[in-house]
Parts: C-alpha cells; sequence; structure tokens
C-alpha cells in the first residue's frame, strides 16, 4: 500500500496545502500576514519565541507584540518576522528522540496553586 | 519509515512526557482532533469578551472599571495565543474565523448566557474562570507543545480573574439586603451552566477516549467537574450564599461533595444553538469582522504602497 | 491651593474618552486592535484616577464620588471626548487629535510646581507617547489606503475639525496656556503623509470645560453612573 506522508514544517506550510486554507486569497486584501514575535526582556540575554500574531506591517506588528506579549514591560526588546521567512530545520524522524528546547516550565504539575484554600484565594 | 513505525514512534513519546512540537510527525487525527481542540478553546476567550465586555461601561467605580477592562483585555489575549497556537498546525485564523461565523466550530456553551446584573461579573470571575482554570490547569501538561506552553502563560496572568470575581461577590455579599439579593441570584443562575462547561458525562463524550490516550486531555470531564464542585461548595460557605442544588451534600464515604443531576436538555440545546445569546453572540462577532473589513483591507494596501515605495528607491 | 476645576477637567478629560473608546471591547476590526484601544482605554482611565484621587483628596471627596455623582453641567471635558465612535477612522483620528494635545500638555506639565501633578504626567507621557504614534500610523494607513478608507478618514476629518479648537481655548480656570503650533505641526506632517488635506479655518465649537456639552454627555453618564445612583451609598 503506497501511504503519502505530509510533512509540515513550521512557517513553510504553503497556502493551498494548509488545512484550513482557503484557496486562492490573493484577490481579497483583507487577510493580514502572520509574524513570528521574540522577546528579550530586561534581565534575558537573548530574545525567546513567543507566539504570532497577524499584522498588516512591521510597525504594527511590534505594536501589537507589546500589547498582547509585554503588557508594559519596560525595557523589552522586541523581534517580529513574516512567518513565511522562518525556515525551519528537517528533523530526521529515525533519530529523533530529541529533547524539546528551552521551556521545560510545562513539565512541572504544580506550576499553578489551585485555589483550594478557604481564604482569598 | 512506515506510517506504523511513525506512530509508533509518536506514540512512545507521548507516553515519555516528551512534547510534540509543530515540525514533528503526527498522525492526521491528532493534528485535526488540536485545531479543534485549541481554536474552539480561543473562540471561547474571544466570544467570552462580549458578555463581561457588556459591563465596562456600567461598572460601578472606576477601580471595578479598571480591573474588569484588563480582565477583558487579558481574554483577548489569550484567544490570541491560542490562535497562535493552532496556526502552528497548518490552519489560518481566517479559516478558524470562518469555522466560527459559519457557526461550523464551537466556543464554551457558557457564554451563551446574558450578563444580567453587576454581580454577574462577580459570578462569571469565581465560577466560569475559577472552572476554565481547572481545565487550564490540566492543560498545561498537554502533549502537543505550542498548546502547553499557551497554556502555561494563559495560566499565570489567569490567577487575577478568579479573584477579582470572588472579590466583587465578597465585596456584596457584605452590603445591603439588595446586594446581598444580587449576589445570590447571580450565583441562581451561573451554577448549573458553569457545571455544564466540563462537558458530558464521561459516558456520553465522543473524544475522551483517543484525546486521553494521546494526552491532550489529562483528567475526565466528571473528574474534573467533581473537583470544581469540591471546591466551589467550600467557597461559597465563606460568601454566606447557598448554591441552588438541594442535592448538594458533602459524602463522608466518597470524600467528596453529592451533587444533583444537569438539566442534559438543556446543556445540548445550548451545544445545538439554542441558548439565550447564542444568534446574539455571533451576530456580534459576524457583525465586528464584517464592520471591519475595509480596514483589514486598506492597512494591507498602504503596507503594499509603503513595500513598493521603497523598492522603487532601492532601484 | 490648586484649582480644583482644572484637575477634574484634565481628569474628565481621560474618563470620557477611556470610557468612549471601552465601547470598542469585543467589536474592534481585528483582535490584535481591540487589544490596542482597549490598552489605550485602560491608559486613560488610569489617568482619570489619578486626577480624581488628587481632587479627591483637595475636596475631601471620593474618586467615585466625582466621576459617578456629577452630573452633565459639572463635567468638564472637552466635546471631542464624548463624541461617538462612528468607524474606526473616525475613532483613530479622535485619537489622534486628541493624544497629540495631550503630549503637549504633559510634557509642560512634568515641569510645573505642583510636585503631583508633574508626577501624573511624567508616568502619563510615556503611555500617550505610544498612544501618539498608534493613532498617527492608523491615519497614515487610512488616509493612504484604498479609496473606501480615504473617503472614511476625510467625513471623519470633517465631522471632528470644528471640536479640535477647543483644546487649546483655555477655560476660565485655566491659567497656562498651550502652545498650539507644534500640534498644527503634528497633524500637518501627519495629514501629508497620510496624502489628507489640511482643513482650512472654520468656526470651532467650545464649552464642554465649562460644562456646555453636546446632547451626547447625558447618555454617556446615564449608562456610567447608574449603578451609583440607583444603588446609593454602596460599596461595591
Amino acid at each position: 500500500m503506497d501511504i503519502k506522508i505530509i510533512k509540515y514544517y513550521y512557517g513553510d506550510i504553503p497556502e493551498d496545502k494548509g488545512a484550513g486554507g482557503n484557496g486562492d486569497n490573493s484577490a481579497s486584501k483583507e487577510f493580514w500576514p502572520l509574524w513570528e514575535v521574540f522577546i528579550r526582556s530586561k534581565q534575558g540575554i537573548d530574545h525567546k519565541h513567543v507566539g504570532s500574531l497577524h499584522a498588516a506591517d512591521a510597525k504594527m506588528a511590534i505594536e501589537n507584540a507589546r500589547d498582547v506579549y509585554t503588557r508594559r514591560m519596560e525595557g523589552v526588546s522586541i523581534w517580529v518576522v513574516e512567518s513565511k521567512y522562518i525556515h525551519a530545520s528537517n528533523p530526521d524522524e529515525a533519530a529523533s528522540f530529541y529533547e524539546p528546547a528551552n521551556d521545560k516550565v510545562y513539565r512541572h504539575p504544580t506550576f499553578y496553586d489551585l485555589p483550594d484554600e478557604l481564604t482569598h484565594m | 519509515m512506515s506510517v506504523q513505525e511513525l506512530e509508533k514512534l509518536f506514540q512512545s513519546k507521548i507516553d515519555q512526557e516528551i512534547k510534540i512540537e509543530p515540525k514533528d510527525w503526527m498522525p492526521d487525527a491528532y493534528r485535526k482532533t488540536l485545531i479543534r481542540q485549541i481554536s474552539q478553546h480561543a473562540h471561547s476567550e474571544i466570544v467570552g469578551m462580549l458578555p463581561e465586555g457588556n459591563w465596562i461601561t456600567r461598572a460601578p467605580s472606576l477601580k471595578r472599571k479598571a480591573i474588569l477592562l484588563a480582565k477583558v483585555q487579558d481574554e483577548a489575549g489569550h484567544g490570541l495565543y491560542l490562535y497562535s497556537a493552532a496556526e502552528t498546525l497548518g490552519t489560518t485564523r481566517e479559516q478558524t474565523i470562518n469555522d466560527l461565523h459559519s457557526g461550523k466550530a464551537k466556543y464554551s456553551s457558557i457564554f451563551n448566557y446574558p450578563t444580567l446584573t453587576w454581580a454577574d461579573m462577580g459570578a462569571i470571575g469565581w465560577l466560569v474562570d475559577g472552572a476554565a482554570i481547572l481545565n487550564q490547569v490540566m492543560l498545561c501538561r498537554t502533549s502537543y507543545g505550542p498548546y502547553a506552553r499557551a497554556m502555561v502563560r494563559i495560566c499565570k496572568e489567569e490567577s487575577f480573574h478568579q479573584r477579582q470575581g470572588f472579590d466583587i461577590l465578597l465585596t456584596l455579599s457584605k452590603g445591603t439586603e439588595a446586594q446581598r439579593a444580587m449576589c445570590q441570584d447571580a450565583i441562581n443562575r451561573w451554577w448549573w451552566p458553569s457545571l455544564m462547561m466540563f462537558g458530558p458525562h464521561d459516558s456520553e463524550s465522543t473524544h475522551s477516549e483517543q484525546s486521553t490516550l494521546w494526552k491532550i486531555k489529562r483528567m475526565s470531564n466528571d473528574e474534573l467537574r467533581q473537583k470544581f464542585v469540591d471546591m466551589i461548595a467550600e467557597q461559597v460557605k465563606i460568601l454566606g450564599m447557598t448554591l441552588p442544588d438541594d442535592k448538594l451534600k458533602w459524602n463522608e464515604a466518597r470524600n467528596h461533595y453529592d451533587f444533583g443531576e444537569i438539566d442534559w436538555n438543556e446543556f445540548w440545546n445550548v451545544v445545538k444553538g439554542n441558548g439565550p445569546c447564542n444568534k446574539q453572540r455571533l451576530d456580534a462577532r459576524r457583525k465586528a469582522w464584517n464592520d471591519g473589513a475595509w480596514v483589514r483591507e486598506a492597512a494591507m494596501v498602504h503596507a503594499e504602497k509603503r513595500k513598493m515605495r521603497s523598492e522603487k528607491q532601492i532601484a | 491651593m490648586m484649582n480644583t476645576d482644572y484637575i477634574l477637567h484634565l481628569a474628565d478629560n481621560a474618563l470620557i474618552l477611556g470610557q468612549r473608546n471601552s465601547e470598542w471591547c469585543g467589536h474592534g476590526p481585528v483582535l490584535e486592535q481591540d487589544i490596542a484601544i482597549t490598552n489605550i482605554s485602560l491608559d486613560l482611565i488610569g489617568q482619570a484616577r489619578s486626577f480624581y484621587q488628587y481632587a479627591a483628596e483637595l475636596l475631601g471627596a471620593t474618586e467615585d464620588k466625582l466621576a459617578y455623582l456629577r452630573d452633565v453641567r459639572d463635567f468638564k471635558n472637552c466635546l471631542l471626548c464624548e463624541l461617538p465612535n462612528g468607524d474606526w477612522a473616525q475613532t483613530i483620528l479622535r485619537q489622534f487629535f486628541f493624544s497629540s494635545y495631550q503630549y503637549i500638555l504633559y510634557q509642560q506639565m512634568v515641569e510645573w510646581p505642583d510636585e503631583r501633578l508633574a508626577a501624573i504626567a511624567e508616568k502619563s507621557l510615556k503611555e500617550v507617547t505610544y498612544h501618539v504614534r498608534w493613532s498617527s500610523e492608523w491615519v497614515i494607513r487610512l488616509g493612504d489606503g484604498t479609496e473606501e478608507s480615504q473617503a472614511r478618514m476625510l467625513k471623519a476629518i470633517d465631522y471632528l475639525w470644528s471640536f479640535t479648537g477647543e483644546l487649546f481655548t483655555p477655560a476660565s480656570y485655566e491659567t497656562t496656556t498651550l502652545n498650539k503650533q507644534p500640534w498644527q505641526q503634528r497633524v500637518e506632517d501627519i495629514f501629508t503623509e497620510a496624502t489628507l488635506p489640511l482643513p482650512g479655518n472654520v468656526w470651532m465649537q467650545t464649552g464642554g470645560k465649562e460644562g456646555r456639552h453636546t446632547e451626547h454627555l447625558g447618555y454617556i453618564l446615564v449608562e456610567m453612573q447608574y449603578m451609583q445612583r440607583a444603588y446609593p451609598d454602596c460599596e461595591w
């Protein structure tokens, strides 16, 4: 049996193959491109990827990033890159039990203290 | 590598608590389930802005106004984090929004109830956000990396949401007779819908088994619901209020609260679109999107003009 | 003794415009901009609270009594702040006019002898710098965007322009005059880049600073103050 495996690489998704893609959007100018956001906090030494957002141009992308991802933290550095310009490495499945980079915070099951106590939470 | 080998590798990652990242191979069904779940979660945050946004202009003090505005703004941000996570799976914002507006995608039914009094702001913060938090903490350990990371960020910011809701009710509970009545009335109207937030009984839940295997879902509907009831049944005592369930009773043997049966007719009706505000909520979102079309278009056209001008300059 | 009328004027400006902007919450043209405008709204309400708290101390009142229990004739905000939001063009243009004015005002205020006002101005200046940039860019985007967006901008200019004069027309309780020139220059610069025509001299609306408002403010206050009026003397 011939099985076709489609691999999606982050940012490399051509619009017509996207799982939810709308086909030809070129006629409509309504859709703002996707930008990836990288933030370096005041205490940080390098920029971390924090997520993405839609903006019409770079100025707007930076302003939106400030509104969404920094909540008025002072002295941060923001980088934005249109997602389509990000090229991702191609993981070789046979080799990979790789460790995910940097963010291990999610592994702590008690990260969030449940408001179980009877006082003011 | 054959599909079976890829699937084995994929499942073993999951079993070992190794996160699945956007570039990894994943079963199509896993991808589809996640797109559905994450985007519905995102829609819930966005639609959820409406019942609360309703009261920003009428908040009874400047402090409450500012807090409510900040909370609703947070929710917009959470929606954004989640749309962002969904887009790593190959869908686009446009597609997810189209699915919401067409009625194809769901959002949390709780937001199909109207906010009638100021006390509703308290009830929503305490009960609705309280329920959401239980779910979200569980999702911080979900198998898909971007989703888990979005949930961690959301949980960090969520901490004040439930607090401010309870605080609103606490203030009311210590106030005038009218305020105390307002408080109890809001609790009466929001209690059962909050329980419905946890979804149908485990036995009726269609996606559950596979989602559990893939560690998308880490606790069952009924488990979470029980946890919620146990928590709230204690907290309500501090308010000096009651929950509208005459079957609510501490069961020493189970070490849990027993509680009454949800009106599943109401549950399924609201899910199907027959709730008090379903149409109103979707209409509002559609209107905002449609009314905004010229804005989005203008911004893109301007960006292109700018680009062409700068290219001309370089040439 | 600080001029409490003036402080109330500063507070009312920020509160009423903050209130108007907050009406967009959940209804913005795109999610990211919903966040941006509510951000601005939150900043303005924060500024309002700082001013009300100061005035409250001087008057032996509370911030809420001042915001919730004064009627239309006692509010001292500029008319520009109370105008309806209209469409996105009207909203961002109103913000551009107002924030550009606030920028000049706060820049001067940081030098004033009243330490409290100077401190509020210093904090607010950071926020307003962002408001000016954000709104300027939107004026340019919409002015130099599509035919439709330009048409809407022209309509917005037509509606709002006659309310801009009041910003620089001192009220009876205003002891300093602001220099309008930098504001005028900024408007010219941005309008030029936005390919928008600069309006000529028109008759300017005034009165808000002295409590003579448009019919809009009454409705704003009804909505804003209703809880405190319906349930007097309560804690919230």
